[in-house]
């Protein structure tokens, strides 16, 4: 029999480096395989940086870990044809020493990240892609992969191959994603002088800004855009749920491109330098579409297990969480010298349930049925809201209490009394 | 009209010549039974287009190995997804 591991993670990314540095930090012999170049490459997000989860996992991070900016402001837009309103909340307080959020590029990011695996002594092998896990019976014994004589053999197979999760599709742990259950995503990033981003912002030093932006750039779909500062380069995107792409017959870069023309959007990336468009999947099923998590010699974590909080635009956190806690399942259960069997793995499972990662999921649980079947979240009220405000602000002659009531009238026309009601509950229902 | 093309030429590719990660299973059910065509617009990398007799062609070079039109095929899972041969694909240089 070939060369055997304590453990074998497939993938990469947060979830997947969380848990290999984890295990390999407890002197656990640990085998990570990655299918790109280097660890990075294959992988997108927007990027924010939660520290929270980060810090649980390597507490002085900041020392070397590459960042772009701290956010210290954060935007929300409700944007129609030509206008927007919206909120911000900025506060000198996230200028602390410890930072909550980050804006951060990915490759580089977990490029940083895998070399703190491998100096926890993690065998990081790339340019390594795994066709499918080995099993015997039920068990799974090891992965194979397509290097030559790549069967590799381990105790446990931790799963963090990504939102596509074909693994554990292929050995029929979870069936396939259903397109109402996941968001299609594109960005591009746009380079513009450090000078030019933090004027554009009102931002000095690393300070940064977050927009994040529904209404009518997703032409109803389901769906929200967002901007992001880096050190010297912006990143905008947008995501709208699968069906409702099927359903409209738009092309996502139709999208993106509308994005970049709003007049809203438009001065903030001008003059700025396109140097790459990715997409990316984003599975937005949420509670009830979380696949079973764990098996005999296997756990899954991270996009692949379908752990994303849509509502707050969370997902790298909860798989570093995950990440993490599958791989002091590992330690633990090697600790008491107990098989990695699934009653035993079961304990990553409940871990997951005493964490923010499965509390906030259950508290949204209702949400993505609600948002499907109330599509007017997305494009009536943006509308309304938007013609609210100019209708208040339009300095015309009419009497304000005349404008109040043409701003109820507008509501009532649109969405009727018991629907304004009823859709005020069903968010309420959705979201306590 | 926007030209994806140039969009995908920022991108770092390693192409596997001649061993596309992805292949349409069967391409006569594109061309008779599937009325909506899916790929041929959700695709962000544009790389499913309707050809002249009806039908649908692939061409991978400019994946972004989304997933995308695996899951949006779902009536008749005539898509056959894979990802490349390690190191393979595209390389993003930001992500």
């Amino acid at each position: 029999m070939a060369e055997k591991f304590d453990a074998i993670v497939v993938g990469a990314g947060p979830a997947g480096n969380a848990a290999a540095y984890t295990m390999a930090q407890a002197g656990l012999s640990v085998l990570q395989l990655e299918r790109g170049e280097t660890p990075g490459t294959k992988n997108v997000q927007g990027a924010i940086l939660y520290a929270d989860a980060l810090e649980r996992i390597i507490p002085d991070f900041r020392d070397d870990a590459p960042l772009e900016r701290h956010v210290i402001e954060q935007r929300m837009w409700v944007l129609d044809e030509k206008s927007f309103i919206g909120t911000n909340y900025r506060s000198d307080a996230f200028n602390s020493d410890q930072p909550n959020r980050y804006t951060i590029l990915r490759a580089p990011f977990d490029k940083w990240f895998s070399g703190k695996v491998k100096a926890a002594g993690g065998l990081v092998i790339c340019e390594t892609t795994v066709t499918e896990l080995i099993q015997e019976g039920k068990k799974v014994i090891g992965v194979r992969t397509d290097r030559e004589g790549g069967d590799i053999y381990a105790d446990v197979v931790i799963l963090a191959d990504g939102v596509n999760s074909l693994l554990a599709k292929k050995a029929g742990f979870h069936g396939e994603l259903e397109a109402k259950n996941v968001a299609l995503a594109v960005k591009e990033i746009h380079f513009l002088p450090e000078e030019v981003v933090q004027s554009r912002f009102n931002i000095k030093g690393n300070e940064g800004v977050v927009i994040e932006i529904a209404g009518a750039v997703t032409h109803g779909m389901v769906g929200t855009a967002f901007l992001y500062t880096n050190k010297e380069s912006i990143t905008l995107g947008i995501g709208c749920l699968l069906s409702d792409f099927k359903k409209a017959g738009i092309a996502p870069y139709t999208l993106l491109e509308e994005l970049k023309a709003h007049p809203a959007i438009a001065p903030l990336i001008e003059g700025g330098e396109m140097k790459e468009y990715a997409a990316h999947l984003i599975p937005e099923g949420g509670y009830k579409a979380v696949p079973t998590l764990y098996g005999e010699g296997w756990m899954i974590a991270g996009d692949s297990a379908g752990l994303v909080n849509a509502v707050h635009r969370e997902g790298s956190n909860l798989a570093m969480t995950s990440g993490r806690l599958a791989a002091e399942t590992v330690i633990a259960l090697k600790d008491m010298k107990l098989p990695c069997t699934a009653p035993h793995l079961a304990r990553y499972k409940t871990a997951l349930d005493d964490s923010f990662v499965m509390k906030d999921l259950r508290k949204y649980k209702e949400l993505p049925d609600i948002l499907h079947g109330n599509p007017h979240f997305f494009s009536v009220y943006p509308q309304l809201l938007n013609r609210a405000a100019h209708t208040m602000l339009m300095v015309d002659g009419q009497d304000k209490h005349s404008k109040e009531k043409t701003i109820r009238g507008s509501f009532v026309q649109q969405r009727s009394l018991w629907g304004l009601v009823g859709d005020a509950y069903r968010m309420w229902r959705a979201t306590r | 009209m926007i030209k994806i093309e140039e969009k995908l030429f920022q991108n770092r590719y390693r192409v596997d010549e001649g061993r596309p990660h992805i292949q349409i299973s069967d391409p006569q059910v594109c061309a008779d039974d599937c009325k909506t065509q899916s790929c041929t617009f959700a695709c962000p990398a544009a790389c499913y287009a309707k050809d002249e007799g009806g039908g649908v062609v692939l061409t991978t070079d400019g994946c972004l190995e989304c997933g995308t039109c695996r899951i949006i095929c779902s009536e008749y899972r005539n898509v056959d997804w894979s990802y490349p041969r390690g190191g393979h694909g595209i390389l993003f240089k930001f992500g």
